[in-house]
């Protein structure tokens, strides 16, 4: 026994670094001279960046709903809080090369006549913190709501079902151009981050190794978290909840600690991919992106972190490859893969290689 | 040998959709004491565990475990009293190995941050290989709780409770499927886990309640018909009559 888990150890172990060293490939690759036979293009650079923040947002998921049983459909919620963090960092850093020439206030305020920056805009210009702000902004919602529904003790399809509510009604409030986030705009248009032009190759390149970094930062945190003692106790309240009670565990407070820690890694996500695709606008928070963001999980593996990440990356590259050629079609091949998961394969892609623990 | 507090129970009353399950329920257990509980279906017994460990709040009465008030506390307070509880339906953690599923259940700081940075101990190691011997499981420690036989599963959450070292042990018809050898193990280790602890078995199986062979209170239709030990409340007419006579 002992040889077969240590078997099974090694191989995850081996495909997390193969994953990380073929992902380096791109930026590697992309700085080649044009023409070169194994150049790789800008875009693919930025696709595979972008993927990587899904990967992060798919290993919050995972960690909340694979291990603790919260399935979140508002995850995409605290990603694009996060992101939207960024991008007032960002719209702050464009300084007086808006269209209006406005020293201080972006064009969308301009427009709409505002006179002075809200508020809650103050300090966005410095990076330090908009970061803390893309993680604690997020943790302070999940760690809202998350506290009203566990201490009521609401799980299963009723959390669900909240969380969902959750990211509509945010998509709602920041269509809205009285909410000083731009509208349904949202932000772009951005020009610099940390004083580097984003349309660089270095700015790329940094864009997509930070956000590599951060998905080696979020799979060890994880990885910490679940094979503590802390993640078996997640474990036994996803099987067995009032169980736990029982031992003597205050279960909310451990269901909290989880959903915070994750809505803090979904913000992270959100907060590198804002400069990576530079945009950022409510359409974020529209509850199917939620629902696909799950999705990832199902395919490539609950419970597993590497299954998120070979998830997020699988699905999306089938996403990005249909809909060149065929883009109505995603939605109905979204669901279909759904059905297909759940029915025949509820272990998901890594399911495939091997089970956890036979 | 003896510590810890006793449970009392005065009045008691319970109602659910205008049923009582519980009426005027009364019951003392000394520290230290092994005391069955038996009775027909719906006599009450498991809504009187549930009271006990704070599942269900009684319409009125007094619950206490010394000097708490077990009325006014949650489950997750009272477990952390000292009142450990194994259910009618085995119930663990199916993923986890055995070994894991008593390492939860090993008393130990229960926060979320005491949680995360755990290191197992030997000392706690030698307890869990402790009752994991006691309770006849030691060569399972790596297989998953949900491949158990039955008879390992009773076993299991009963050395789930010794990990808790509570001071009052609810057990709920822990011999319920099992072979007759394997009663008699249970009824075995429950003897010697008393005195240590004060436990309360509930029980349908006569058999293994003479083989106890300890005080016993019969309970019907939601209050105490009888009570005393076994021989005695065998020839108590009431309890031919509702319980025996059936």
């Amino acid at each position: 026994m002992p040889g077969i888990s240590a078997l099974r150890f090694n191989l995850r172990l081996g495909l997390v670094v193969l994953i990380f060293v073929l992902l380096l490939l791109p930026p590697v690759l992309n700085a080649l001279p044009a023409g070169h036979p194994l150049r790789i293009s800008d875009f693919v650079v930025a696709v595979t960046g972008k993927w990587i923040c899904y990967a992060i947002l798919a290993l919050s998921i995972d960690l909340a709903w694979g291990y603790a049983g919260i399935l979140s459909l508002g995850h995409g919620a605290f990603f694009a809080l996060g992101g939207y963090a960024m991008g007032m960092h960002l719209m702050r850093m464009i300084g007086n090369r808006g269209v209006y020439g406005h020293p201080v206030l972006p064009d969308f305020m301009v427009f709409l006549g505002y006179k002075e920056l809200p508020w809650y805009w103050l300090g966005f210009e410095y990076f330090p913190f908009a970061m803390l702000m893309a993680l604690l902004v997020p943790g302070a919602l999940a760690g809202l709501v998350g506290w009203l529904a566990f201490r009521s003790r609401i799980t299963g399809v009723y959390l669900s079902i909240i969380t969902q509510a959750m990211t509509y009604a945010l998509m709602l409030a920041f269509f809205r151009n009285d909410m000083g986030f731009g509208g349904n705009n949202g932000f772009t248009d951005f020009k610099d981050l940390l004083g580097v032009p984003l349309n660089t190759p270095s700015a790329r390149a940094g864009l997509y190794l930070a956000a590599l970094g951060a998905l080696l930062i979020t799979l060890l945190i994880s990885a910490y978290t679940v094979h503590s003692k802390f993640g078996r106790l997640l474990i036994a309240i996803r099987d067995a909840e009032s169980r736990v009670r029982f031992l003597g565990y205050d279960v909310t407070a451990f269901k909290l600690f989880v959903f915070v820690l994750s809505a803090m890694m979904a913000g992270l996500a959100g907060a590198l991919y804002v400069p990576i695709v530079g945009i950022i606008n409510p359409g974020e928070f529209s509850p199917g992106n939620s629902i696909e963001a799950v999705v990832w999980v199902a395919f490539g593996g609950r419970g597993t972190l590497i299954g998120a990440i070979l998830g997020a990356f699988s699905v999306n590259a089938l996403k990005t490859w249909l809909t060149s050629f065929a883009p109505d079609l995603w939605l109905l091949v979204l669901g279909a893969l759904f059905i297909i998961v759940t029915l025949f394969l509820p272990r998901g892609l890594i399911g495939l290689g091997w089970r956890r623990r036979s | 040998m003896k510590k810890g507090a006793s449970l009392y129970l005065d009045g008691i009353t319970v109602t659910f959709d205008g049923f009582r399950a519980l009426n005027n329920l009364s019951l003392i257990v000394e520290p230290g004491e092994l005391r069955a509980v038996i009775g027909p279906n719906g006599a009450g017994k498991t809504t009187m565990m549930d009271v006990i460990t704070g599942k269900t709040k009684p319409d009125s009465g007094t619950a206490r475990f010394g000097d708490h008030d077990l009325t006014r506390l949650d489950e997750t307070r009272i477990a952390n009293l000292g009142i450990g509880r194994k259910f009618q339906k085995p119930t663990m953690f199916d993923a986890l190995t055995v070994f894991e599923n008593l390492e939860l259940a090993l008393k130990a700081p229960r926060g979320t941050l005491a949680a995360l940075h755990w290191r197992l101990s030997g000392e706690a190691r030698d307890r869990i290989e402790e009752v994991m011997a006691e309770t006849g499981l030691m060569d399972r420690a790596k297989d998953r709780a949900g491949i158990l036989s039955h008879g390992q599963r009773q076993w299991l959450e009963i050395g789930m409770l010794l990990m808790q070292d509570p001071e009052l042990l609810l057990v709920d018809e822990p011999v319920a499927g099992m072979t007759d050898q394997e009663t008699e193990h249970t009824a075995e280790l429950l003897r010697r886990i008393a005195g240590k602890h004060s436990v309360v078995v509930v029980e349908h199986d006569l058999e293994f309640v003479r083989a106890l062979g300890r005080k016993v209170t019969v309970l019907h239709e939601g209050s105490v018909l009888s009570e005393g030990p076994i021989e005695q409340v065998q020839e108590d007419p009431r309890v031919i009559d509702v319980y025996l006579g059936r």
